[in-house]
């Protein structure tokens, strides 16, 4: 018998508010790279405009976390499932904010002429945007060993972003007329390579999670 | 340094094994509280401490229990002079219907202790230990009975220091008392471990994490688990002990 079942639901409610979440941010995620790659202004806006709801979601899931810790006690792994939540929806809207931070890029660059389509950009967020599922499914299913895929995930993606940034020197170096549209690029690298330090976050959530221990996946 | 080591203590009433070969030992200066579900034998475990289960018919112990190195269950142990040095508070506060000084001063005087001023200093220092003199120290002759629930409760863990004990054992000391009561309880608890070593039985999960160092979790007569509280309250190894402390047990 299950002598907890009200817990147990406000618990199950409070996974499926983060996984509401999730959602939201991988489409604000995908919607922003987009936004660059075709450099859209109105999806842009349309990401921008979508991050209020974003906010509003991690604050609801904030305050429904401490109502669980001053009601019911937690301790154990109920306690770690409630601790987890807060720091997974933190790193989701931290992931929100920096699409926002890219569709701002695509913003910045309307008007201009891209110097040469953008492919390593997209598929580095590709990477990010996998690497997102690939934590949320660690946390869906409370699986360490995929949580753990994020380091490798992880490495990669700095790997892009240092080779992105070198090549973008190189063209600035070559023409100085670029300087602002490189940096500009530089920029959504650099925002993409810090989502997916969020998302190794939320793999350590989930290792902490289930296990009590702390695993550093981003060294 | 441990002040208590059991050793395959086996504890049987009647045919029913109440206990079944549990090992533990307690450090000097701790608070270690007992905790499982009613029946689990966790208040027979505390009374094999101070061999309170001895008045208990067709009580059979088997094991070892040592206080300071000393064997308790030795045929040449004196039980009052055990329970002098390991003394009890239980869950109802039980004082005498007697003056709040004379209960103080009750163990004293069976002990022999006659001299007025020694008394006075005694009762005055059991009181202040017990945090309730200022409370009561201009009503020492007043009936006991006349206090509060967490005061009689205070007072009985006054009579308790009064006879200075190494250990004192708690049975659920804080059941019968209101939040209020029992936080001022927990922090006398907390103040007692300078120099006493406490061993609480508690039905109150919530107070064994707040209060204990270490916490055992028994069940149907065994000692499932043993370690640090902070360990236990966050990464229990036992799936029964997390089922029971996360409240899932059934």
């Amino acid at each position: 018998m299950n002598s907890r079942q009200n817990f147990d639901s406000l618990l199950q409610k409070l996974k499926e508010k983060l996984l509401t979440l999730s959602e939201l941010v991988e489409q604000s995620l995908h919607n922003s790279v987009e936004s660059l790659r075709t450099l859209d202004g109105e999806l842009a806006e349309e990401v921008i405009a979508g991050d209020n709801k974003i906010d509003d979601l991690e604050i609801e899931i904030d305050e429904d976390a401490v109502r669980l810790i001053a009601t019911q006690q937690p301790v154990a792994r109920d306690l770690r499932k409630i601790i987890s939540a807060i720091k997974i929806a933190s790193d989701l809207e931290r992931v929100a904010d920096l699409s926002v931070n890219i569709a701002k890029v695509t913003i910045r660059l309307q008007g201009q002429k891209l110097v040469k389509p953008l492919i390593d950009i997209p598929k580095m967020a590709e990477n990010a945007q996998k690497m997102l599922r690939v934590g949320i499914d660690s946390y869906i299913k409370e699986d360490i060993a995929l949580a753990k895929q994020l380091k490798d995930m992880d490495d990669t993606i700095d790997h892009m972003y240092k080779s992105i940034l070198n090549e973008l020197i190189e063209l600035m170096v070559q023409d100085s007329q670029i300087v602002n549209q490189g940096q500009q690029l530089g920029f959504a690298a650099r925002y993409i390579e810090r989502i997916a330090d969020h998302i190794t976050n939320i793999g350590e959530s989930v290792i902490y999670l289930v296990s009590g221990k702390r695993h550093e996946l981003n060294d | 340094m441990a002040i208590i080591e059991v050793k395959d203590l086996n504890l049987y009433y009647g045919e029913k094994q109440a206990l079944k070969n549990i090992n533990l030992e307690i450090e000097k200066n701790s608070i270690t509280a007992l905790i499982g579900p009613s029946g689990c034998g966790k208040s027979t475990f505390l009374r094999t401490l101070n061999r309170m289960n001895d008045m208990i018919k067709d009580v059979k112990i088997e094991g070892s229990v040592k206080i300071d190195d000393v064997e308790i269950y030795d045929k040449n142990i004196s039980v009052e002079i055990l329970r002098k040095n390991v003394g009890m508070v239980f869950q109802q506060p039980n004082p005498f219907p007697k003056s709040i000084f004379e209960n103080v001063a009750y163990g004293l005087k069976i002990h022999g202790i006659k001299d007025k001023s020694l008394l006075n200093e005694i009762v005055e220092t059991s009181l202040k230990g017990a945090a309730l003199w200022d409370e009561v120290k201009d009503d020492l002759k007043k009936p006991a009975l006349g206090l509060s629930g967490g005061q009689q409760q205070r007072l009985c863990i006054a009579r308790a220091l009064a006879v200075s004990p190494d250990i004192i054992l708690m049975d659920e000391p804080t059941s019968a008392l209101d939040p209020i009561s029992t936080a001022k309880i927990e922090e006398l608890i907390l103040e007692l471990k300078k120099d006493y070593t406490i061993v609480i039985v508690t039905h109150n999960m919530q107070q064994a994490a707040r209060i204990s160092d270490k916490t055992a979790f028994f069940l149907n007569g065994e000692l499932i688990e043993y370690a640090d509280t902070e360990e236990l309250f966050s990464y229990p190894k036992d799936k029964r002990t997390e089922d029971y402390i996360t409240g899932r047990f059934g």
